[in-house]
């Protein structure tokens, strides 16, 4: 399920002057597409954010307030590859700056109250282990108690391989979570970004009773290569990106990252 | 004794062979020759117990997926009496990879759903190898809110290698269905036991996996990625799918002690293929003593003590 290779676990933008587009190839110059919110200026595609831009462009300034920064991934299955997880966890906390792969925290939109979920695909490209599966469960808790919305904001390769069958069960522990959510009344909105598979889109990310993708964003359950392998066949245009899916039917809506907080706002104001 | 030997049961050739070549001796008159393949079929016995005591999670992989494992048609054939094959998601199409219906397990009227793997190249193919699309998920769901609404509890078997990986699969949205599956078998309620009775591939295994209480085969195998997927990843060379299988902890052995699933069904020496009436009498009395333990229990209560079992999977550490 994490089907990534290991060059494209880090989102791939040359240090520098120049950025690269990851639709349409493009050089384009950096200034140029920081400015407009990391969204290419020729195709709309948009970039990966880091996650204090992404609350910034969501909430309201300073009213995010993060919890369970308390949760702590570990080794359940003592796994090595050519590293230890153990290690290869200690080196992505180091260079993000956090324990995992999600944030989560309350906040608010347009002064109304939500719980709000981040991925960071830098840290192990978004991969969803317990760490991930207990504060998704804990943010839907919270959301459910305080019967604020909840939104997430998945990029995640998928499941988390190291973690084995216990991270294949955070599929069902997160569904779960949301269902309970669901019967309770309390909207939940997913929004899709660049990229987003496997087991993160077999499970909460698809559940929204809103879905809403940034344009471009691939999306899909198998990873494009993986296809690519199966059907022995060259995939056609467009294929598994956010287009594709509002096309067939997959989700609600393709929302612009600076229109994002504008829609969220009315939405929230239908539910009340 | 099975043509299909694994290469880690090579050592039982010889034996075979000279038991077989003894066979064709007995029209002569000798208890001698007789004896003789008494012994060797006891040493041949022996050897199997042994190979099989000590498989490796590689070695396992290999039983769960032998050509001859029985599949999930072959325990209904078993289990189920007056079973009759339901159909379609009624949206799009029927798929083969997956097979569900009604019938009675004991005096029970269940419903049954599980992946299924084809045998012989055509029907392999008929079955896509048990690797459903979205409408195999679909129907599964149709079948189980069918038995939702008439109080049946619901049987699950699990044998797949994944969810497929097609275009049209993800046209027609594989991942939502999926997804869709785990979020209403947490909620319905009525009793599901669950199955794994081959391979347990991924989401595409788990999106018939929720349950009460899951079983699995001695020798069945239930991974977030297949061995030869993981290595090819972490390594970039599919041939240490051994390794992979050793650090993936995938055996129904290892899977109880991590306390992801509740029960290991024995297998007959040798494996479910060597004796399939066997092995599914096994699973018979497991999982009439699974039902019998909660289905007194009220639906509504039983879907809260599932969903309190599924959110604490997972392993973590927290400071308070
Ligand atoms: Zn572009």
């Amino acid at each position: 399920m994490a089907w990534f290779k290991r060059e494209d676990r880090k989102i791939k933008i040359p240090e520098g002057l120049w950025i690269k587009c990851n639709y349409c190839r493009e050089i384009i110059y950096r200034k140029e597409v920081e400015k407009n919110s990391m969204v290419c200026p020729k195709c709309r595609y948009h970039f990966g954010i880091s996650i204090e831009e992404r609350i910034a462009l969501m909430l309201d300034e300073g009213s995010f307030k993060e919890q369970d920064s308390n949760i702590y991934p570990f080794d359940p299955l003592t796994f090595r590859d050519s590293l230890k997880y153990k290690d290869r966890l200690k080196n992505y906390q180091k260079s993000t700056g956090y324990a995992d792969a999600f944030i989560s925290g309350e906040g608010t939109i347009n002064g109304k109250p939500v719980i709000l979920g981040v991925f960071n695909f830098k840290f192990m490209g978004g991969s969803m282990g317990s760490v991930v599966g207990e504060k998704i469960l804990r943010a839907t808790e919270a959301s459910f108690s305080s019967r604020s919305p909840l939104i997430i904001v998945s990029a995640s390769g998928g499941a988390r391989m190291q973690e084995g069958i216990l991270s294949l069960m955070q599929m069902a522990k997160t569904s779960a979570a949301i269902a309970r959510l669901s019967e309770a009344g309390v909207p939940y909105i997913s929004i899709l970004t660049d990229p987003t598979f496997g087991g993160v889109t077999a499970s909460f990310a698809m559940l929204g009773d809103i879905i809403i993708a940034e344009p471009k964003a691939l999306i899909g359950f198998a990873g494009p290569r993986v296809v690519e392998q199966t059907i022995k066949q060259q995939l056609p245009e467009g294929f598994q990106r956010a287009e594709f899916l509002l096309e067939h039917g997959m989700i609600d809506m393709i929302v612009e990252r600076k229109m994002l907080k504008e829609t969220l706002a009315q939405v929230i104001r239908f539910f009340g | 004794m099975p043509k299909e030997l694994l290469e880690f049961e090579k050592p039982l050739i010889e034996i075979e062979e000279r038991i077989e070549k003894l066979r064709s001796y007995v029209q002569i008159e000798d208890p001698r020759i007789h004896a003789e393949i008494e012994k060797l079929t006891k040493r041949s016995q022996y050897l199997l117990e042994r190979i099989y005591l000590k498989l490796t999670p590689w070695q396992k992989t290999q039983v769960a997926r032998h050509a001859s494992r029985p599949t999930t048609l072959d325990y209904i054939d078993i289990l189920i009496e007056d079973f009759v094959e339901l159909h379609g998601d009624r949206h799009f199409a029927d798929d083969p990879s997956i097979v569900g219906g009604i019938g009675k397990f004991g005096d029970r009227s269940v419903v049954v759903i599980g992946h299924q793997k084809g045998r012989g190249t055509k029907g392999k193919i008929y079955r896509n190898f048990g690797m459903p699309n979205p409408e195999g998920y679909r129907k599964a769901l149709r079948l189980m809110q069918l038995g939702t609404k008439f109080k049946r509890p619901i049987l699950t078997f699990i044998d797949t290698p994944g969810a497929y990986p097609g275009i049209g699969a993800e046209e027609r949205g594989q991942a939502g269905a999926i997804a869709r599956n785990l979020f209403e078998m947490c909620r319905l309620e009525v009793p599901i036991i669950v199955s794994v009775i081959g391979e347990g591939g991924s989401g595409g295994a788990l999106a018939l996996g929720v349950g009460d209480r899951i079983i699995m085969l001695e020798h069945s195998i239930y991974s977030v990625i297949s061995p030869e997927g993981c290595a090819a990843i972490l390594w970039g060379d599919g041939t240490r799918a051994p390794e992979a299988a050793d650090t993936l902890k995938m055996t129904a052995q290892d899977l109880k002690k991590l306390g992801v699933i509740d029960i290991i069904v024995k297998e007959p020496v040798g494996g479910a293929h060597r004796d399939p009436k066997i092995a599914a009498q096994s699973l018979k009395e497991t999982i009439s003593k699974a039902l019998k333990e909660i289905e007194s229990i009220p639906g509504d209560k039983l879907a809260v003590m599932r969903y309190e079992k599924f959110s604490k999977m997972g392993v973590y550490k927290e400071d308070h």
